[in-house]
């Protein structure tokens, strides 16, 4: 937005512009928005002993899913968890978008979505994700994702990460109060609480929130065991 | 897709459904919001599509702690039986590639259920209006002309004002046809022409409105859509009095303020 004075200013706006009126795409416009659609795609690449089994027509059987997104809940499961040794890396998932560093083109080497399978317990798979993916991936994210996956069974528990700058509450939040969990289950979750559930007006969204729905996809129903731990801490990365 | 959340399949044959547009201030979204939470519907199924970002939260309308935790996602469908009304709520906006993918995933699930009637609750940026929209009141209406049939004498009644045409460019082209302009209204005019084309019966209430508290245009908006539907009885001196607002509108401005400041 530029103002009388000419200098131009970013805003953030709740308003939606009206739909284009539809014009004819030529046919190079459309070459590009479909390179550009193909780029964006969400692509998933297993370890050789997991695609063998997925080429056969089967899935991968996963009575527990852990989804950790973001930078401290991720490191929370690379010292806690991943760091007893006792874990396999059985893929990666690869999302091309405008914040993708030039290293990790469409060929994803230096991959920041990786899933581990534990070695005594493979039914329990970790999704390691440090990434950003962007609004129009994360449908097709958790689509393919829970896509492979055996859900008989299956528990899903999200890990998220959010600034305490975002958490709204009628109360001041003094400095010692961060950080702080919160937790959000569908009805099927019957394990004690670990923590306060998340409070209204505040809602989680990016991929965790992506993770949570695409439990819903399961079988479509809602009634499967889903809880998202969130963190809200002061330092973000 | 609408998924049912309940065992039998959820039947909406001959109901009236009311939804929201995302569109400038969310007024349609909190006016809807309004209608579920004084009307403590019943949540009957959620509607899955890749075209709205996802979020997650718990209950926006708890009334207390027992049932606040409930898990609720972008795009919900709830219902009132006794009053023959749907409610579609859509919480997340629309991934800007995808509208029109949107639009014809309501349209057929719209087509599908056998709804009575549709209204879209909506909003249109204030500051475009032309000199003959500044005057009077900022409310409008469209409707599809499947629909006009039947509510011929309600509309008469309500004196309510349709949506003007506009010139596309004015004092450039005095000939040129007017046209149905709704800035900032998201997929407004998009379902209401479909709804036209394919004779559907779609009506469209919407607000000039600009971005802020657009509490007091949700509440404008719901009550202009009572006097239709008459969701709600009775007169009262202040008619914002008699809707319930949910726990999901608190903090609006923010988190509390450090005590030490005073």
């Amino acid at each position: 937005m530029a103002t009388f004075f000419g200098e131009v200013l970013s805003v953030y706006s709740r308003a939606v512009e009206e739909d284009e009126e539809e014009l004819e795409e030529n046919e190079e416009d459309e070459q590009i928005r479909r390179e550009l659609e193909e780029k964006r795609t969400v692509h998933l690449h297993w370890n050789p002993e997991v695609s063998e089994l997925l080429r056969a027509g089967n899935k991968v059987q996963c009575s527990s899913f852990i989804l950790a997104v973001g930078h401290n809940a991720a490191s929370f499961l690379s010292v806690y968890i991943l760091a007893s040794a006792n874990w396999d890396a059985v893929g990666r998932g690869v999302a091309w978008n405008e914040r993708s560093r030039s290293g990790t083109g469409p060929s994803g080497e230096g991959s920041a979505c990786v899933f581990y399978r534990h070695k005594d317990e493979p039914a329990v798979l970790i999704c390691h994700v440090t990434c950003h993916i962007a609004e129009d991936q994360l449908f097709q994210w958790t689509e393919k994702v829970f896509g492979y996956l055996q859900t008989r069974g299956l528990t899903v528990t999200v890990l998220s990460d959010s600034s305490v700058a975002d958490y709204k509450t009628a109360d001041y939040l003094c400095s010692s109060s961060a950080p702080f969990l919160r937790s959000l289950r569908s009805s099927a979750f019957s394990d004690q609480p670990v923590c306060q559930s998340l409070e209204q007006p505040n809602i989680i969204t990016g991929l965790p929130a992506a993770g949570v729905f695409g439990v819903f996809l399961i079988q479509e129903q809602h009634n499967k065991p889903v809880i998202l731990l969130g963190i809200f801490s002061r330092a973000i990365h | 897709m609408f998924i049912s959340s309940q065992d039998s399949p959820a039947t909406f044959q001959g109901f009236t459904l009311v939804m929201p547009v995302v569109a400038v201030g969310n007024v349609g979204q909190l006016a809807v919001d309004l209608i579920v939470s004084t009307l403590n519907m019943r949540r009957v199924g959620y509607f899955h599509t890749d075209c709205l970002i996802p979020m997650a939260g718990n209950n926006p309308y708890a009334s207390g702690k027992a049932d606040a935790e409930e898990l609720h996602t972008p795009a919900e469908v709830y219902t009132a039986a006794e009053l023959k009304l749907a409610v579609l709520q859509i919480r997340a906006p629309i991934i800007q590639t995808r509208s029109k993918k949107f639009r014809q995933q309501l349209k057929s699930w719209i087509k599908a259920s056998g709804f009575s009637r549709t209204v879209v609750l909506s909003s249109s940026h204030a500051y475009q209006r032309d000199d003959q929209q500044l005057q009077g009141t900022s409310l409008r209406y469209l409707m599809t002309p499947s629909l006009l049939a039947a509510s011929a004498d309600a509309l008469k009644e309500l004196g309510w004002r349709e949506m003007e045409r506009i010139p596309a460019f004015p004092g450039v082209d005095a000939d040129a046809e007017p046209r149905l302009c709704i800035p900032g209204g998201g997929i407004t005019k998009g379902l209401y022409t479909d709804g036209c084309a394919e004779d559907l019966p779609l009506a469209v209430l919407l607000l000039f409105c600009s971005e802020g508290d657009n509490i007091p245009d949700a509440f404008a908006l719901v009550n202009h859509l009572n006097d239709w539907l008459h969701l709600l009885d009775g007169q009262s001196e202040e008619p914002n009095s008699k809707w319930k607002i949910p726990t999901s509108w608190s903090l609006l401005f923010g988190s509390g303020i450090p005590p030490a400041l005073f």
